[in-house]
């Protein structure tokens, strides 16, 4: 049957079992919009910046695992999605992009709003397209979406110019996929395999450390089992926060640099690592040629360039961490590393590391627990990027797997509130909260006014600190507290929302942090929650840049002297 | 070629922007590229690209890996060592006179190249060799003073009845089933 290249694009959308679509259109990818109505089935959402539309993409991909879409005009809608996709690409998140682009008679001219958004989005995005044939676009849509979703995860572009919209041709969505150079390890090779439980079962001093891996291929059983089997603890990276409950005996927090000091000495200590679906990112491992010094390293992970890339690496097995693991669990034996394990919570009782200090102000960690209370653990949480950020990873417990929604490769400040919106809008019964940096909210700020008109019910808490906060904890500990360009002349964010008609409230009492997370819980819609907090509380621990994970800061410099010894597991 | 240099052989599809592909990726990674040359391959649709980098500056296996990683990449080997063939061809005018010339076609003789050119005051040279054949010619011929040098980039391929590109698993199956 023929049809136009916009309908080619929306029945090959609805193959792919895309449920909602986040953009901003304008002049050529109007053909598209034009016949978005003739398919119901398709929500778009409109945001009010493109940032906005990649984000929420990404925060629909993060909580359902899904591919998130999003769409925009070409020039200046297609670049506003750039930071988005760079996101995506950093924390391998799937999601598919689509922009207009100027007529094909007019590609290379610089005519008006023409930017090469396939050769500016070329590193940040794990393949994309330059659609020149309408007839195409069925099968360039499917390979969009196999390769967003599987392997490693990550963001696709396809740029479409206006002429190949309105052309027509016949559409039929293809079976197969002709991708010669593109064939994911799944499976662990076998003797690889065998090689790890061999070391497994001579480690002493076992460390898994587990990143977003692990998430993404849904293995959280397959992990607790190997941990519960042989006893080995578990730390987190901080994307892989939520794959192994908090609670868990096992579960030593997450490292790096504001990672809990035990899991740092853990890892520092041990003389075997077990890494599973994570990257060795700088932020985790503090300076590489100090990390784990003694250990040796068994590396699971899907994507082969990331073995071997920054740490050192004794058994490599490339292939899916579920399938990996699942085998692996199958040549372990039952084992206690007593000793080991009670070293840690040796470690664990002398460098608590989240406590909170008992005071008359309202200290974010202590908004953070409270949301954790309130919640009972059982909420998506989507946070900022800074100090809330951190707070939010340390002081909230994440027993629920894949609830902490962060941007972590990229740390994208603005991120909370788009991305928030995406994952409530993918999981509409679940709570999602958005802890929010002052700052980092008023980047994309102008998404109230999409919440509000979806009415999509995430609950806001902004850390008000009145400051770029993770910048003046740099400032005030390696630059002599010369506060350069921190302070922020915030607005009253409740005036905002309710100009954006979304109720809300601002907190300066520290008993009124409770019943507000309460009345915002209690609220159908969303809510607002102006939380004033502690203006120059800092972040602890902290691996100061360049230094490796056992040169663990711990004790505030400011001297505080009481610690309430707290809900610290 | 000397040690530290590996000649990469990468098959990848033949679709515009796969080159940019490539060199952003060693532009963005940091990667140097000593050489690379791109021509069809066996396979209809399909080139062969040699890459030549440094390992004493570049992580080889990473390259490796991370052009495996590019989607329109399908096959990427590292041909470096005794068993592979490696040829460069050179372009180099010299400056002559009529008093050194029969010098230099003395020289371009024992190197087995080729006089493709001469004029009054220059003479064009084509050799083709391994890069050490190449930069021996130069050297000499360095003395009569270099106008200008064209080198095409090195390509490589393994000694022997195996391809390196590794490329005949993926022809059609039926084909050998055949025979
Ligand atoms: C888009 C962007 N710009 C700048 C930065 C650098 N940066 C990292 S944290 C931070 C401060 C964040 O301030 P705020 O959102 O108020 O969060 P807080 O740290 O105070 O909790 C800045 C500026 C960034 N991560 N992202
Ligand atoms: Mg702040």
């Amino acid at each position: 049957m023929k049809m136009t290249g916009a309908q080619i694009i929306c029945e090959s959308l609805i193959k792919e079992g895309v449920e909602v679509i986040f953009g901003i259109l304008g002049g050529v990818i109007l053909p598209l919009y034009d016949t978005l109505p003739q398919y119901p089935q398709l929500r778009h959402i409109l945001v009010r910046h493109e940032q906005g539309a990649a984000h929420a993409a990404e925060g629909y991909a993060r909580a359902t695992g899904k591919v998130g879409v999003c769409f925009a005009t070409s020039g200046p809608g297609a670049t506003n999605l750039v930071t988005g996709i760079a996101d995506a690409c950093l924390d391998s998140v799937p999601i598919v992009a689509i922009t207009g682009q100027v007529i094909k008679p007019l590609i290379g001219k610089d005519a008006f709003q023409e930017i090469d958004i396939t050769g500016i989005t070329l590193p940040i995005t794990k393949h994309n397209y330059l659609s020149l044939d309408t007839a195409g676009l069925g099968e360039t849509i499917k390979e969009a979406f196999f390769l967003a979703r599987t392997g490693r995860p990550g963001p696709v572009l396809i740029d479409l110019p206006k002429d190949v919209q309105l052309n027509q041709a016949d559409f039929s969505y293809p079976e197969k996929l002709k991708l010669p150079g593109y064939k994911p390890t799944l499976k662990g090779h076998p003797s690889q395999i065998k090689k790890a439980a061999k070391l497994i079962s001579e480690a002493n001093q076992p460390v898994i450390l587990a990143g977003r891996g692990v998430i993404i291929s849904g293995a959280y059983k397959e992990l607790k089992c190997l941990a519960e089997t042989v006893q080995i603890p578990v730390v987190t990276t901080l994307l892989g926060i939520s794959c192994f409950p908090e609670s868990h005996v096992l579960s030593y927090g997450w490292l790096g640099m504001h990672g809990m000091a035990y899991a740092n000495m853990a890892v520092d200590a041990a003389d075997l690592i077990i890494a599973i679906g994570m990257r060795f990112d700088d932020r985790a491992t503090g300076r590489v040629s100090g990390f784990a010094p003694n250990a040796k390293v068994i590396h699971i992970d899907i994507d082969p360039a990331e073995i071997g890339k920054n740490v050192r690496v004794d058994v490599p097995i490339v292939g899916d961490v579920k399938s990996v693991l699942s085998e692996l669990n199958k040549l372990i034996n039952i084992k206690e590393n007593i000793e080991w394990i009670y070293q840690l919570d040796q470690w664990r009782k002398e460098h608590p590391s989240i406590m909170i200090r008992d005071c008359d102000e309202i200290l974010p960690q202590y908004v953070v627990r409270q949301i954790y209370e309130k919640t009972s653990g059982d909420a998506i949480i989507v946070t900022g990027v800074g100090q809330n950020q951190m707070w939010a990873a340390q002081h909230y417990f994440f027993d629920k797997p894949n609830s902490l929604i962060t941007s972590g490769g990229l740390g994208t400040m603005g991120f909370e509130l788009p991305a928030s919106m995406g994952a409530k809008v993918g999981c509409p019964n679940e709570t999602v909260w958005c802890i929010a940096g002052d700052g980092g909210f008023q980047m994309t700020i102008q998404e109230l006014a999409t919440i509000a008109k979806e009415n999509i019910a995430v609950k806001i808490a902004i850390l008000n600190n009145g400051f770029l906060g993770m910048v003046r904890q740099w400032q005030d500990l390696f630059y002599e507290k010369r506060y350069v360009a921190t302070p922020l002349n915030c607005p009253d964010f409740v005036k905002i929302a309710e100009a954006y008609c979304i109720p809300g409230v601002t907190v300066k009492q520290k008993r009124d942090v409770g019943p507000a997370i309460e009345k915002a819980m209690n609220e159908h819609g969303p809510y607002l929650v102006n939380f004033m907090v502690e203006p120059e509380e800092n972040v602890y621990p902290m691996v100061p840049p360049g230094a490796s994970l056992a040169e663990v800061m711990e004790e505030p410099k400011k001297g505080v002297s009481k610690w309430q010894q707290q809900n610290t597991l | 070629m000397a040690t530290t240099k590996h000649a990469l052989v990468a098959m990848v599809t033949d679709k515009p922007g796969v080159l940019n592909r490539i060199a952003s990726l060693f532009r963005r990674r940091g990667f140097n590229i000593e050489s690379i040359a791109v021509g069809h391959s066996e396979v209809p649709q399909i080139s062969r690209m040699t890459i030549v980098v440094d390992g004493s500056t570049t992580q080889v296996e990473q390259v490796r890996k991370q052009l495996e990683k590019v989607v329109d990449v399908i096959k990427v080997s590292d041909v470096t060592g005794e068993g592979t063939i490696t040829r460069e061809l050179a372009m180099i005018k010299v400056k002559a006179t009529s008093t050194n010339r029969s010098e230099i076609m003395q020289i371009v003789d024992i190197f087995r190249a080729n006089i493709v050119d001469v004029s009054s005051d220059s003479v064009a040279v084509e050799v083709t060799g391994d890069e050490e054949k190449v930069h021996s010619l130069y050297k000499l011929l360095r003395n009569f003073g270099i106008i200008e040098i064209a080198r095409t980039g090195v390509i490589a391929m393994t000694r022997g009845g195996e391809s390196s590109s590794m490329m005949e698993a993926r022809q059609p199956k039926s084909r050998t089933k055949k025979n």
